[in-house]
């Protein structure tokens, strides 16, 4: 495994490749937060392309704007300015409930803490995107159940998450974000809050999701970590610092 | 998927939430509990003094004005004196007076009321008699209990019959068998021709026409062997009177015009009789005043069970506020995975308005039983109005929907992002 660091332009997004659709094209986004009375620039002109089926670590000190990045990666926010393409839809211009769709049937969201409902069963969270989606009860207790065994899980689904490890409960969310078969997997630091042993496990469910073609976007700041994504994307200060490309 | 399977689920899922803090779901509920049930059982109280009141009061005859005869007050203080006789009351030409110069009166009835010792085979014992037209019968609306009521036939034929009322036959200890048997009162005989159900109640201080009456009998036959003067016998003095009729009942032919009738009425008499030695009860203006006083009650209570329910709201409120702000990550959550606005609203309304539907008919449950233990230890009448039950659970799931709304927006008005990161 060799890396290739390239440098990146301002002008042309780094990423860029002719033979790769892209999901994700960021044009100069920046984003400004106001915090008292000062102006932050959280992302201070960022492009880039990420194709269909590439796996990105971003990487970066802490307010180096990776998670801020993320955020505006997952439809959670708009840019302040620049444009943000996912696939074919402008997300700078879209409304709340638009965004809420395109998190809905395009986008899966894995967090560090798991985030999953407390008071609902192992069942029940994997399918709380397809009910909002309005999939019937039966459909939507198949296809949980089937996720369930997708990610280890098939004898666990009706345990409260409080009942479950670390590294179950990480799956039960890996579950859940691939409730609707987005094409788009967004983690955050996914694997922060497990044992290194857990982690990898985690890491190779990421790895076989990836291999079975899905698009996903990583924060961390393992570089081992990181080593897993076909590319790993370094920030600071609000902008890329570098690209670096795994090849294979 | 079709919206009530949907709606199922998320009732029961919000159930299901609400289970997670069984004790604060109560307390937040109790709010509403007393609210509704208070509502309910104090209508009930209320309706039932007032269905009594206003039960009596139709009895009276709603179309039906009641005018009797009394002493004038002049007539009243002079009444001492021992050689006098008093003069006074309601003469037989009144009726027809009546009857020919108020267009809208279809029908006078004149009541002459004689006390008579009277015999029924063993029993002796003085009964209060009424001579009356037949017309009586249509205006005092009463069951028959056995045999007929007085006729036309009686009346032109100066007919030797009587009919018992219910209170007279228990008296007399009459039964069905009595029908056609004969009854001595004063000095003459008169066959039994039926016994009629009597009410002895009383209504908002009115007392019914036929109240501690025991029997009826054609009223000239009561003129004719009984003659218009009285002696009356009381503490060692004698007082005479002469009264031609005690008591006329009018019949209005509709209910419009009840009152303009009384008021004809009234201006009649008061040339005839200037120093009104009668007076006038109208049961329908009576029913109104009733009525009146049933509505302002029915406000009363109706302000202190929207403050009641406003302040169960409140504690309704107050605990989704801390709600949401305790399931700010949960929000966030469903927010990031794709939960709309309005989804948030929904599950956090369906909260509010179950919370406080099971409060609102745990309400119902004790409304209801309070009146029945009230019935039973208190011996008040009590009456479950259907509408109350309805109309406060409607606004129990109100104040759900109402006081839900606000934490509910709030919820979804959270930014994810932020959301996300509460700890």
């Amino acid at each position: 495994m060799t890396r290739a660091a390239i440098e990146p332009s301002l002008q042309a997004p780094v990423g860029t490749a002719t033979d790769r659709t892209p999901v994700v094209r960021l044009d100069e986004v920046k984003k400004r937060y106001i915090m008292g009375d000062q102006e932050v620039w959280a992302l201070a002109g960022v492009s880039l392309e990420i194709a269909r089926g590439e796996f990105w670590a971003i990487m970066g000190p802490s307010g180096s704007g990776k998670s801020t990045m993320l955020n505006l990666l997952g439809c959670l926010d708009r840019p302040t300015a620049g444009q943000y393409l996912l696939e074919d839809a402008d997300v700078g211009v879209l409304d709340d409930d638009a965004l809420s769709d395109i998190r809905l049937r395009r986008l899966g969201f894995v967090f560090q803490n798991f985030n999953l409902i407390a008071q609902l069963t192992v069942r029940e969270n994997i399918e709380l995107p397809m009910s909002y989606l309005g999939m019937p009860a039966r459909e939507s207790a198949e296809r949980a159940a089937e996720l369930a065994d997708r990610v280890g899980l098939g004898d666990r689904l009706g345990h409260r998450p409080t009942e479950l490890s670390g590294g179950q409960q990480q799956r039960v969310a890996i579950a859940r974000s691939l409730a609707n078969e987005p094409a788009f997997l967004l983690a955050d630091e996914p694997t922060g809050n497990l044992d290194s042993a857990t982690g990898d496990s985690i890491m190779a469910l990421l790895g076989d999701l990836h291999a079975q073609g899905k698009t996903i976007v990583m924060v961390t700041h393992e570089p081992d970590v990181a080593a897993h994504g076909t590319h790993q994307l370094h920030m600071r200060d609000g902008r890329i610092e570098r690209l670096e490309e795994t090849i294979t | 998927m079709s919206a009530a399977p949907r709606l199922f689920r998320n009732v029961r899922l919000g159930v299901k939430t609400l289970l997670l803090h069984k004790l604060r779901s109560s307390l937040t509920m109790l709010g509403v509990v007393f609210g509704v049930g208070a509502v309910i059982s104090m209508l009930a109280v209320g309706e039932g003094a007032s269905r009594e009141a206003l039960e009596q009061i139709r009895k009276l005859g709603s179309q039906n004005i009641i005018i009797t005869s009394q002493k004038s007050l002049a007539e009243a203080s002079a009444g001492t004196q021992r050689t006098r006789m008093s003069w006074y009351g309601l003469a037989y030409e009144d009726e027809q007076r009546i009857l020919d110069a108020v267009e809208s009166v279809d029908a006078v009835v004149p009541a002459k009321i004689v006390r008579a010792e009277a015999r029924l085979g063993e029993r002796a014992l003085e009964l209060r008699v009424v001579g009356t037209s037949p017309q009586w019968f249509d205006l005092v609306d009463r069951d028959m209990i056995a045999g007929r009521t007085l006729n036309e036939n009686d009346f032109v034929n100066r007919a030797s019959v009587a009919v018992l009322t219910e209170h007279g036959a228990r008296r007399l200890l009459a039964t069905r068998g009595t029908i056609g048997q004969p009854v001595r009162i004063g000095n003459a005989v008169y066959e039994v021709v039926g016994i009629v159900r009597s009410e002895t109640g009383q209504g908002q201080g009115m007392q019914t026409p036929d109240r501690d009456v025991d029997a009826y009998i054609p009223l000239q036959v009561a003129r004719d062997r009984f003659g218009d003067v009285y002696v009356e016998r009381r503490a060692g003095s004698r007082s005479r009177e002469l009264v031609e009729l005690h008591q006329l009942i009018v019949r209005v032919r509709s209910l419009e015009e009840v009152e303009s009738a009384a008021a004809a009425i009234e201006r009649l008499l008061e040339i005839h009789h200037p120093k009104r030695d009668w007076r006038m009860s109208v049961p329908l203006a009576l029913l109104r005043q009733a009525e009146a006083t049933q509505r302002t009650f029915s406000i009363v209570l109706g302000s202190i069970a929207g403050i009641s329910l406003l302040v169960g709201g409140i504690g309704i409120m107050n605990i989704m506020l801390a709600s949401v702000t305790e399931r700010t990550r949960e929000i966030g959550v469903r927010r990031a995975i794709g939960a709309r606005k309005k989804q948030i609203i929904g599950q956090f309304l369906i909260e509010t308005v179950v919370l406080s539907t099971v409060g609102g008919l745990i309400g119902v449950a004790i409304g209801l039983a309070i009146p029945l233990a009230i019935t039973a230890f208190a011996d008040m009448p009590t009456s479950v109005a259907p509408w109350s039950v309805a109309l406060s659970l409607g606004i129990s799931m109100a104040v759900g929907i109402v006081f839900g709304l606000y934490p509910a927006v709030r919820a979804a008005n959270l930014d994810p992002i932020v959301a996300l990161r509460h700890e």
